[in-house]
């Protein structure tokens, strides 16, 4: 089974919501698309759903028409970033519901409504009302709604975003739990995200949108290794992967009157002229022997601390493995770990990177 | 400081609720009363100012040829015409304003919120405005001295109150809710009726009660557009008031005509404090 897009565009107004959108996902696989809010990702899911109609393109399933099917027809189910139940409803109804649509026989209902319960870890809260339940176990319910169906494609709309950071670390893992389950084996399961993180530790196909486009499609290892142009490689990454422009000299990269580096292996080759050069913020650290930056902002995050700091126009942000408190200005030695760097060109498409060389 | 801020508080609500609960205090005092108790000087308090008896309320089931005043049939007409405009404006209210919320209309210039306002127009112009039509197009219709003339009015003009509550309450409601109705399968009427609607009744409660008070309050409309064959309560009301006004039945009726709108004030305010849309969207 696989569910086709091409061409598909969507301009409401005076911007693209969807640009020229295709690509091609098969059954059994989780595909995340990871984008900046606004990227087009919503827009996206509900043409998926049904609930949009694209100005132009195709979706077929299986090589039949899938696009022009209402969505209450439709095989599929989606979860949004709002917990959206049916507050009128118990806990049991609300899961019940799209099969009671389906005319199925309540036997039947009740079995799968209790899987699919236990499936989401709320057996038992069968008789609750929507409103006593926490945040996490409403969105549990949802999920719980969006399983029973058993449908054809699974669209998940940011469903962590809302929940606070443990409950989000609890339950990403479960969904991968619920989603590599035999259950999940016959549909297309389709997850968007803001957050790269979150994209990465989902595995399976990862697709990056920005301004309505699908800028590139791959394994999450592919697309995190080889990022094919600046916004991916700052969308799927966070903090988003530092860029600055420099020449390529005998031999030498030039960032700046102080600042030169020695091209790494990866980079030989490369033509003299102006780049753009990546590197993720765990490949710049403090050093004694690097070059001099001056501390803009320092944040602790756990047991990390990210500093953002500048030399000329160079602005980055370094990330350090170990909690330790800078003042604004203060001047730090800093290195560049050349073995971690991207190169761009003018065009910002990828020429090198340190896990496959030059293009 | 504090303690004069509080006096000054308390001063404030024993004033207000004085404001408020004394004409009812005046009128249940007055329904009490006869003749001689309301015209020798001012009474207050029965049993020791003047002597309670229930002339004023036993008058209100008795027919003028009785020597009563006769309120049962400009009540229950009240209370049907009120009740039936209500029903049917929130009805059509609901359903347009749901149209208004969730799709978007387009005539050369005029927009959703356009549409919203041409409804509410009608409650911005004198009503002796809208009186001069009505009486024309009832007329035509032979609908003058009606119940469903009436009603006809009414619904015009409880509708757009209806309409103006509704789209506000269905603009908080999330579309995802419909959305999500639509992917479990609910085509958009089941959607509406199956989800939305249930979820909509504190909404609907307050356009209700809006409607009934302004329904069951008119005097102005029902005194132009009745003669004789049909009279609603607010008009038999103020007819009282002649050269011989029967001050304790006039108070009694006019506590009979508050009294269901008390009622239904007790029986729905646990429906307007439940906010039920509350696990809709956390």
């Amino acid at each position: 089974m696989s569910l086709i897009a091409s061409n598909l565009s969507f301009k409401p107004g005076n911007e693209w919501h969807l640009d020229n959108v295709s690509f091609e996902m098969s059954k059994g696989q989780i595909y995340t698309i990871l984008g900046r809010t606004l990227a087009g990702k919503t827009t996206l899911l509900k043409t998926l759903a049904g609930l949009i109609s694209p100005d132009q393109g195709t979706l077929t399933l299986d090589d039949g028409d899938f696009g022009s099917i209402p969505v209450w027809k439709r095989e599929v189910a989606m979860v949004y970033q709002q917990f959206i139940n049916y507050p009128h409803l118990s806990v049991y109804e609300n899961v019940a519901f799209p099969l009671k649509q389906r005319r199925m026989q309540s036997d039947q209902i009740k079995t799968r409504v209790m899987k699919a319960l236990q499936q989401v870890g709320l057996d038992g809260f069968e008789n609750r009302k929507i409103q006593a339940l926490s945040g996490g176990q409403q969105q549990r319910v949802a999920l719980a709604r969006s399983l029973v169906k058993e449908a054809s494609v699974i669209l998940l709309d940011e469903p962590l975003v809302n929940l606070d950071y443990k409950l989000r670390e609890q339950l990403r893992e479960e969904f991968r739990n619920i989603f590599s389950s035999e259950a999940s084996k016959d549909s297309i399961l389709i997850y968007s995200s803001t957050d790269p993180v979150e994209a990465m530790q989902l595995g399976g196909q990862i697709l990056v949108m920005d301004e309505g486009r699908i800028l590139q499609q791959g394994t999450s290892k592919e697309v995190y290794e080889n990022p094919n142009c600046t916004k991916v490689a700052q969308i799927t990454n966070d903090p988003a992967m530092n860029l600055f422009e420099g020449r390529v000299e005998d031999g030498r990269i030039i960032l700046s009157s102080e600042i030169e580096l020695e091209l790494p292996q990866h980079c030989k080759g490369l033509a003299t002229g102006s780049y753009i050069f990546g590197m993720r913020a765990a490949g710049i650290t403090l050093n004694q022997k690097g070059f001099p930056f001056s501390v803009e902002l320092s944040e602790i995050s756990g047991s990390e601390t990210f500093l953002h700091i500048r030399h000329e126009m160079i602005g980055v942000v370094g990330l350090l493995d170990s909690v330790q408190n800078f003042n604004t200005g203060e001047v730090v030695s800093v290195q560049f770990d050349t073995m971690q760097l991207y190169v761009f060109d003018q065009n910002e498409q990828l020429v090198s990177s340190p896990y496959r060389g030059l293009e | 400081m504090r303690v004069l801020y509080t006096s000054l508080k308390y001063l404030a609500v024993v004033l207000w609720s004085t404001f408020v609960i004394a004409p009812f205090l005046w009128a249940v005092s007055t329904s009490f009363k006869d003749f001689q108790s309301v015209t020798n000087g001012a009474t207050y308090i029965p049993w020791v100012d003047f002597e309670p008896n229930l002339e004023g309320w036993r008058a209100l089931w008795k027919s003028p040829a009785q020597g009563g005043v006769d309120i049962v049939e400009p009540f229950f007409n009240s209370v049907f015409v009120t009740a039936s405009g209500s029903l049917i404006s929130i009805i059509l209210g609901t359903l347009a304003a749901y149209a208004l919320s969730r799709f978007t209309f387009k005539a050369g210039f005029i927009r959703n919120g356009d549409i919203t306002f041409f409804f509410i127009s009608q409650r911005i112009m004198p009503p002796v405005v809208l009186a001069i039509p009505f009486f024309i197009m009832l007329g035509k219709f032979s609908l003058l001295d009606t119940l469903a003339g009436l009603i006809i009015v009414y619904i015009v003009l409880l509708m757009p109150i209806a309409v103006w509550i509704m789209v506000d309450f269905f603009n908080k409601v999330p579309v995802e809710i419909d959305e999500t109705a639509l992917i479990d399968g609910c085509n958009p009427l089941q959607a509406f009726y199956k989800v939305v609607l249930p979820n909509s009744i504190p909404g609907i409660i307050v356009a209700g009660m809006f409607c009934m008070i302004f329904g069951w309050t008119d005097f102005f409309f029902s005194f132009i557009l009745t003669f004789t064959e049909v009279q609603l309560l607010p008009v038999a009301i103020v007819a009282l008031n002649s050269s011989i006004t029967p001050w304790w039945s006039l108070s009694a009726a006019a506590l009979v005509s508050v009294a269901p709108l008390v009622l239904v004030a007790f029986i729905v305010e646990r429906y307007l404090s439940k906010g039920n849309l509350s696990g809709a969207l956390k």
